[in-house]
């Protein structure tokens, strides 16, 4: 389906990645947002309640974080699509709902700016140390999937992408900004509405009395959704429940329920992946990073490139599902893999229990507030070419 | 005429709670001494004659298990009169 | 389920979800009356009722959801409100009632009752008070009346309880009242009224906890407490609700104490973007999402 031209902002813009994220949201087809003010996310909402009035949306400033994250889903279950934005202490207060929108299979996004942790830590300088948590972060066992813009424009591509991802799985989606890429101001080109594929709700069809709000369907295993006020007298509930959402707290059902809200996303891992890789071939070394250190990593090859080492790039888009396939692919072909990120290692340790052994992986910490020297990676690659 | 009227009673889903037997304002109903599966009495009439079908039973039942009704109006003049009552 | 359960008869039954009766809730528990009286005022009301929405939060009340055969929802502790939010403004065409217990609505979800009702979002508030917080064991809430055993009050509470029509009217509600489940037909008749009028309503309805409240504090079991409701109830409407407070045997005032106009958040986001933007304001519609 394409995008609505009315909320399509067509052309060329000069803008930072808080409100390119914005307008990626808003040509997706979100006209619900709720948000609570946090550095540096903030701006994202900002504009979307500037622009929503002119579009048919809504947007509300609630009370708190745990407030926001359950209102877009009470709207999504309205008939809205919605989405929420935040940053690292916003984000643990939202970690109840995004497990309740993962076991009640509400199709909702999630913007996470990342900064400077643990605690208030840094509010206007970034870091990725989030990473581990938005998988993680909320109790059970639960899948979700989560991407890692490195621009604005990317910021606005995979805002999008986000809401269809999350339309097709019905699964809470990530966008995994940091302060560098949403603060930072780039060209941002915004194509005609008519070439950016939205991904509609799936609504069923069926009659009332047929139609199981829980059972999977199609390819994906994925529930075919619904709306109040359609008449079908739909039951969701954060308990255990059975395909007619009804409560049903025994090991079978939980057993049922919980593998396939896990499959419905791994079993198609290798369909949500999104990544970037070169030079892959023939090389010593691969760097593997994403966000904004991946710029910075860009940098640092080309400096290795000029020094002769053969070093190639794997730059992570979607950082869950984790691209195992990929990284198990790369390992057995190189000596090393080196992942730079702005923590003190998140991604590092999926990367190395695929890598399994096969490889040298060398992490390349930091604790975050400002993004790494190129010379600090290119020293990383230099040791690992070794 | 004192109205006439009848209860019915969903033994299955009865927890003997009591309330519909104080609050019946004509005293129709006793616990049973009868056993429903999960060992509760349930209630039943032991006044028929002085159900008035008024329904204070069923409204005060928290298990939706006893209803009183209208037994001497046909049923489309009971729901018009309840319609009347209410508006 | 077995066909026994049916009860074609009873008028309330197209309400219930019949293939999960029995429920959970005691015997004795006020719970099951108020749901009674609430699918009576629906019948009343003729309402609509594919667009009635129930949304209800967790514990012994939050189970409502559950029971009731409308769009419902069983969200987290505390959070039925913002998500009732959400849901009225995506789709403002329909009633949302929030179906709740008192410890989710004023202790871990204080916090957003009063911020829906400063907004005053057309919001149905049902709050169910049975003084405790039951589906987890008894533990004191924030509504428990002083002196009262409960099992993290071994020797008894002392800490003030809240009155909550007074603290609902402070934060904004345009209609507030107070039953007990010994009131049956003043629930529906409120619980109507309420449906009726735009804004942010709130009705507290007393109830026994026989398992908990009631057996610890050696009170009798549901029926001595409803008969207890009907011996110490006043109905005073209008009532100051500063005066309403309750204590663990004494007086409980009931009646409709609030019943004011003021416009809602929706009309009220409405009207003012209307105002600012003229021309250039595009009103949301519903759905929102294309099917």
């Amino acid at each position: 389906m394409q995008a609505d031209p009315l909320g399509v902002l067509t052309g060329s813009h000069f803008i930072d990645g808080d409100h390119a994220c914005c307008e990626g949201a808003i040509a997706a087809g979100a006209r619900f947002a709720a948000g609570y003010p946090i550095t540096p996310s903030t701006e994202v909402v900002e504009r979307f309640a500037n622009r929503a009035p002119t579009l048919g949306g809504t947007f509300i400033q609630m009370e708190d974080e745990l407030a926001a994250s359950i209102a877009i889903q009470g709207a999504v279950w309205g008939g809205a699509k919605a989405f929420t934005v935040t940053s690292g202490p916003g984000f643990s207060l939202m970690m109840e709902h995004i497990g309740y929108a993962a076991m009640t299979e509400t199709p909702c996004v999630f913007v996470d700016v990342q900064r400077g942790g643990p605690s208030t830590g840094l509010p206007t300088l970034p870091a990725q140390a989030d990473m581990m948590q938005v998988k993680w972060g909320s109790h059970g066992d639960y899948e979700i999937i989560a991407l890692c813009p490195n621009s604005p424009q990317e910021c606005f591509d995979l805002t999008i992408k986000a809401f269809n991802l999350s339309e097709v799985y019905r699964v809470p989606v990530f966008v995994m900004m940091d302060e560098v890429v949403g603060h930072m101001t780039e060209k941002v080109v915004i194509p005609k509405a008519e070439e950016i594929e939205v991904v509609p709700r799936n609504f069923t069809h069926k009659q009332t009395d047929s139609f199981l709000p829980f059972q999977a369907c199609g390819e994906e295993c994925v529930p075919e959704m619904v709306m109040a006020g359609q008449g079908y007298n739909v039951h969701v509930t954060g308990l255990t429940h059975d395909e007619r959402g009804y409560p049903n707290m025994t090991p079978p059902v939980q057993d049922k329920l919980v593998k396939r809200l896990k499959h419905k996303i791994t079993d198609n891992a290798e369909k949500i992946c999104l990544y970037e890789e070169s030079d892959i071939d023939g090389a010593d070394v691969v760097v593997v990073s994403y966000g904004i250190t991946s710029r910075v990593a860009q940098r640092a090859i080309d400096m290795a490139h000029e020094k002769g080492i053969k070093v190639g790039k794997f730059r992570i888009i979607t950082a869950w599902p984790f691209p195992e396939h990929k990284i198990r692919e790369i390992a057995p072909k190189v000596k090393a893999l080196v992942v730079p990120e702005l923590n003190l290692g998140q991604m590092v340790r999926e990367v190395e229990r695929c890598v399994a052994g096969k490889a040298r992986t060398i992490a390349v910490p930091h604790a975050g507030g400002s993004v790494h020297r190129p010379d600090d990676i290119f020293k990383a690659i230099v040791e690992a070419a070794r | 005429m004192a109205p006439k009227g009848s209860v019915s009673i969903v033994v299955e889903r009865c927890k003997a709670c009591g309330f519909c037997v104080e609050f019946c304002p004509s005293k129709v109903l006793a616990l049973s001494s009868a056993f429903n599966s999960k060992g509760y009495h349930p209630p039943h009439v032991v006044n028929p004659e002085k159900c008035s079908g008024c329904d204070l039973c069923g409204m005060y039942c928290p298990d939706f298990a006893i209803h009183g009704f209208r037994t001497d109006k046909p049923k489309q003049a009971q729901t018009d009169e309840e319609a009347s009552n209410a508006s | 389920m077995s066909t026994d359960l049916v009860h074609p008869g009873n008028p309330v039954e197209p309400f219930l979800r019949t293939d999960r009766m029995p429920h959970i809730w005691c015997p004795g528990c006020g719970i099951g009356t108020t749901v009674n009286c609430f699918s009576r005022a629906l019948l009343d009301s003729k309402a609509d009722l594919s667009k009635i929405a129930v949304v209800s939060g967790i514990g012994c009340t939050g189970r409502v959801a559950g029971y009731v055969n409308l769009d419902s929802f069983h969200t987290t502790h505390g959070r039925a409100i913002p998500f009732a939010t959400g849901l009225k403004l995506a789709n403002p065409e329909l009633t949302v009632v929030v179906y709740s217990g008192d410890g989710d609505l004023f202790a871990i979800g204080g916090n957003h009752l009063i911020h829906a009702a400063r907004r005053n979002v057309d919001l149905k508030v049902v709050c169910v008070n049975n003084l405790i917080y039951a589906m987890t064991g008894g533990q004191t809430a924030p509504t428990t009346p002083g002196d009262v055993i409960t099992s993290t009050s071994p020797y008894g509470t002392y800490d003030p309880a809240f009155n909550l029509p007074y603290l609902v009217e402070a934060a904004g509600a345009c209609y507030v009242a107070r039953w007990t489940t010994f009131h049956v037909r003043q629930i529906a008749k409120s619980m109507a009224e309420m449906f009726q009028k735009k804004g942010f309503g709130f009705i507290e309805i007393i109830s026994p906890c026989p398992t908990l409240y009631q057996r610890r504090n050696k009170m009798g079991d549901g029926l001595d407490t409803m008969k207890f409701y009907k011996e110490v109830s006043k109905t005073k409407h209008g009532c100051p609700t500063s005066e309403v407070g309750l204590t663990k045997a004494g007086e409980i005032i009931v009646g409709k104490f609030v019943d004011r106009e003021r416009p809602d958040y929706d009309t009220m986001m409405r009207m003012h973007l209307k105002q600012s933007l003229g021309e250039e304001y595009i009103p949301a519609e519903v759905p929102q999402c294309s099917i």
